[in-house]
């Protein structure tokens, strides 16, 4: 006789507490209609997904940042909140850019009290740091976010993900489709960790998708809308190498910086920024490498078009991209088997198994100031105003072997080079060499690599002399004014707090 | 010196500034400084106007800085041009201009 | 000895570039009045140029102020600019006689003690942008004790001789380049050459510098800060030739040691030109 079939009540003590069998369908009856079992996820709008989601007052959305300026989807998806009397929610977006201006209106109404943001732009920006929301902005790496997000100081409810195709079940990638934008290394960790994910799309494609960046098993709901994303502004074409012959230079030191620093050498490991000069070093680079019969064993980023054309020419054998920062980074990675895609865990958090971060040997980042001890802001803005993001930064200096900041020492009329960061975002600890374009800068705990490159005859000096240089050409500024109130808190990506963002003064 | 019309100097390039004079009804100094570094140097700047204005005897007219972070040598050269400009005059002192 | 491979030139009245240049360490800088300075704005790029003269970001670096033709209404203006404003050199444009090189020199000298500057420390070079000035080329060069320089300006003396331009312009440019270099070299002061215009094209900049070193040019005028660096490349002695000079220098300080009238390398005799030579070329290593 079948333990199930009899309908005595037998007391067994082996099956305390476990649930007898119910039916083939008892847990799963949307298997029950062919309708359920295949469409169940797919809602016939956002209103209807917000629904299901079960999203209530003062619950936590989140939203990556991989359409850039492109993005539609967290302006659409906090419209329709708003629209539909949320309040009290805290927003989660690995990061804010200008396009989200209108947060601001959502904010003034209490839609949204309190953001966790790697940054800020715009008008947004702006208005926070002159006091717009109660609760302080919290500011992480992107390393940080995923570390918040596993001690569940971060916790999200819903996820509202953009993505370039899925299918009904859920299995969506950024590579393929109008919206190309290449890695979703953000959002596979908001669909990790989040309670509910939904994702928002363009295009629904016939089941099953065969990439998958972000697996059906991680997803509840898809919402197919007209407008999730501006492909133009996602799928720009890869950043000219600058012409501005100060950015140039400044390339070209750090390049020959990166020649004689020791870690210079067939399979070393390399990361760079975005900015003008970042992207011309790996020109310069490029060169050397070429000259010099050296390959590097990959590249990690933040991927721009230059890193693609290098891996293209077999000069980078892997890139390893968490994000994908323009169009030609994004071929490549649709087309390559060499261009990998990874999650903000894999990349840099400092409590996952392993972060990518770690085996970096030569990184290139930029500063808006760096001071004495080679402390680093990369969010304060020499209004004061908390404009920039923390990005991947402190993620990839702690733990790089070579920590390169390039900057110009004097931006028109503001320094780089400070007495003390307004902001600090990314300890001198971390950060080995400042290349500017009146000279180099190297940590005094990095003797030997100093060594290397006053034999290599570069223009080596104290940071002190680069200081003065910048006062004696503009002079010696006044120090920002702040009232006392704290608009922002920034997180080191350990997730304690390295330092705070205060209203400013006007 | 007297700024006898109005006047114009610079651009708004960056690290450059415009300088606006004209002559002023009442006779007082009126310096307007708008500027994109003016939290950390809007003191300095409004020096370095008032001192090459003194130097070129300017004691009345309405000066208007529109200042894009420019260094004080150029800010000295803009305003001195602008001023001999508004003064219509063609004969340079140069041991004021220093 | 004064290096002068490269003078950049720089608009006088760029705010942005006055406050920047000097980072891009050119042997020489030249600041602008004439050509890239619209008449109107003329006034106003001489006080920029007299304020840039005297920053001390630029105290280190040769200073050339390239003023307008003295017949002009601004000519007399700038000179007061430079020479009061400290600079080292005063460029004259489209020179095309000796006589033209003794009036700047008068005007200078004037201004000198007017200023109290010391006199003759305010030195003087010619461009010669036209046939004239071409034929004129060595009266040009010894018009003066002040002439340091004398600079071929292409463009201008090209439109003057009706000749078409080529890519490399080697046969048009062929006499003129001779006559400013025999010019410059009987004179015993330095020989510019042409500027090269296409700021996308290196390799063509490059050729230019390889004809502009082989026939004896000091330097080049650039008009780009990318072309600075190139330049001093093209012109760095190969070690092979560093090597030889270091060579030649050893042979002649044993020469002196031992009392010795004639100096001798691997069987060759060693004139005071050839040593002057390797002296040259050493300065020219470590520079690049």
């Amino acid at each position: 006789m079948s333990i199930t079939s009899s309908r005595k009540q037998t007391q067994e003590p082996a099956l305390e507490g476990l649930p007898r069998f119910a039916g083939a369908n008892a847990e799963t009856p949307y298997l029950g209609s062919p309708e359920t079992k295949l469409h169940r996820k797919l809602c016939s709008s956002l209103e209807e997904a917000v629904k299901r989601s079960g999203l209530k007052d003062g619950m936590t959305i989140s939203f990556h940042h991989a359409f850039r300026e492109g993005d539609k989807v967290v302006n659409t998806v906090v419209d329709t909140l708003a629209r539909l009397g949320f309040k009290n929610l805290t927003l989660a977006s690995s990061s804010l850019l200008n396009c989200h201006d209108p947060l601001v209106d959502h904010i003034k109404a209490g839609v949204i009290t309190q953001v966790y943001t790697s940054g800020l732009r715009g008008r947004l920006a702006e208005a926070v740091s002159n006091g717009l929301m109660k609760r302080p902005v919290q500011i992480h790496s992107h390393g940080g976010r995923v570390h918040l997000l596993q001690t569940g100081e971060l916790a999200i409810d819903v996820a509202f993900l953009g993505v370039a195709c899925c299918d009904e079940f859920g299995n969506a990638n950024g590579s393929h489709g109008k919206l190309n934008c290449g890695s979703l290394g953000y959002a596979k960790v908001d669909a990790q960790f989040a309670r509910q994910v939904v994702l928002l799309t363009e295009e629904v494609v016939a089941f099953p998708n065969p990439t998958i960046s972000i697996s059906q098993d991680r997803v509840d709901w898809i919402v197919k809308l007209d407008e999730v994303g501006d492909s133009s502004k996602i799928s720009v074409g890869a950043a000219r190498v600058t012409k501005n012959p100060r950015d140039l230079l400044i390339a070209r030191h750090a390049a020959n910086v990166i020649e004689h620093s020791g870690y210079f050498n067939d399979g070393f490991s390399m990361q760079t920024g975005s900015g003008a000069a970042s992207t011309a070093a790996t020109r310069f680079l490029e060169e050397r490498m070429t000259r010099k019969g050296i390959k590097a064993s990959f590249a990690l980023g933040g991927i721009t078009g230059g890193i693609a054309d290098l891996h293209k020419k077999g000069l980078i054998r892997t890139v390893v991209d968490v994000q994908s920062f323009d169009g030609d980074a994004a071929e490549s990675l649709r087309t390559s088997r060499g261009h990998l895609e990874i999650s903000a865990n894999e990349y840099a958090n400092p409590t996952s198994k392993a972060a990518f971060v770690d085996r970096v040997n030569v990184v290139i980042l930029s500063a808006l100031e760096i001071d004495l001890d080679f402390n680093v802001n990369v969010i304060t803005g020499s209004d004061g105003v908390m404009r920039g993001a923390s990005g991947g930064h402190c993620d990839v200096a702690a733990a790089a072997d070579l920590t390169i900041i390039v900057a110009p020492l004097v931006r028109s009329r503001i320094p780089t080079v400070v007495r003390r960061v307004t902001t600090l975002l990314t300890p001198g600890e971390s950060v080995d060499v400042l290349v500017t374009d009146h000279g180099i800068a190297v940590n005094p705990k990095r003797p030997e690599v100093e060594q290397r490159l006053r034999e290599a005859r570069l223009p080596v000096v104290a940071i002190e002399d680069l200081h003065r240089r910048a006062v004696a050409l503009t002079g010696e500024p006044e120090p920002l004014e702040f009232e006392e109130r704290i608009i922002g808190i920034v997180r080191y990506r350990d997730g304690s707090v390295i330092d705070v963002v205060r209203q400013v003064k006007n | 010196m007297k700024v006898l019309k109005e006047a114009i100097a610079g651009t708004l390039e960056s690290s450059d500034l415009l300088v606006k004079v004209a002559p002023s009804e009442k006779e007082t100094l009126d310096i307007v400084i708008k500027s994109e570094v003016i939290k950390q140097f809007g003191k300095q700047i409004r020096r370095v106007v008032t001192e090459t204005l003194g130097k070129l005897s300017v004691s009345a007219g309405s000066i208007v800085i529109e200042d894009k972070g420019a260094l004080d040598c150029v800010i000295q050269a803009r305003v001195q041009a602008a001023v001999l400009r508004g003064c219509g005059s063609e004969d340079i002192d140069w041991r004021r201009l220093s | 000895m004064k290096l002068r491979r490269s003078m950049l030139f720089v608009p006088g009245d760029n705010a942005a570039m006055l406050s920047t240049s000097f980072v891009f360490k050119p042997d020489s800088i030249m600041f602008d009045l004439e050509d890239a300075v619209s008449p109107r704005e003329k006034d106003s790029a001489r006080l920029m140029v007299f304020q840039a003269l005297r920053h001390p970001a630029y105290c280190e670096i040769e200073k050339v102020v390239r003023v307008n033709e003295l017949n002009t209404e601004f000519g007399a203006k700038d000179l007061e600019a430079a020479v009061r404003g400290g600079a080292d050199i005063v460029r004259l444009p489209k020179t095309e006689s000796a006589e033209e090189i003794r009036a700047l020199d008068g005007r200078v000298a004037t201004i000198e003690q007017e200023c109290g500057r010391p006199s003759g420390d305010t030195k003087i070079m010619a461009a010669v942008e036209s046939a004239s000035g071409v034929v004129n080329a060595v009266s040009i060069a010894t018009a003066s004790p002040r002439m340091v320089a004398i600079a071929l300006a292409g463009f201008d003396y090209l439109v003057d001789m009706h000749a078409k331009r080529s890519d490399g312009w080697e046969p048009e440019l062929f006499y003129a380049r001779a006559a400013v270099l025999h010019a410059a070299r009987a004179a015993h002061i330095d020989a510019f050459d042409v500027a090269y215009g296409n700021v996308t094209d290196d390799e063509g900049f490059l050729r230019e510098v390889g004809i502009a070193k082989q026939l004896g040019f000091n330097g080049k005028s650039l008009i780009h800060p990318k072309q600075i660096e190139l330049l001093h490349k093209a012109y760095a002695p190969t070690d092979a030739e560093v090597n030889h000079a270091r060579r030649v220098i050893a042979a002649a300080e044993e020469a002196r040691r031992k009392g010795l009238g004639v100096i001798s390398l691997d069987g060759k005799m060693i004139d005071p030109p050839v040593i002057e030579e390797a002296h040259m070329t050493l300065e020219l290593a470590q520079a690049a």
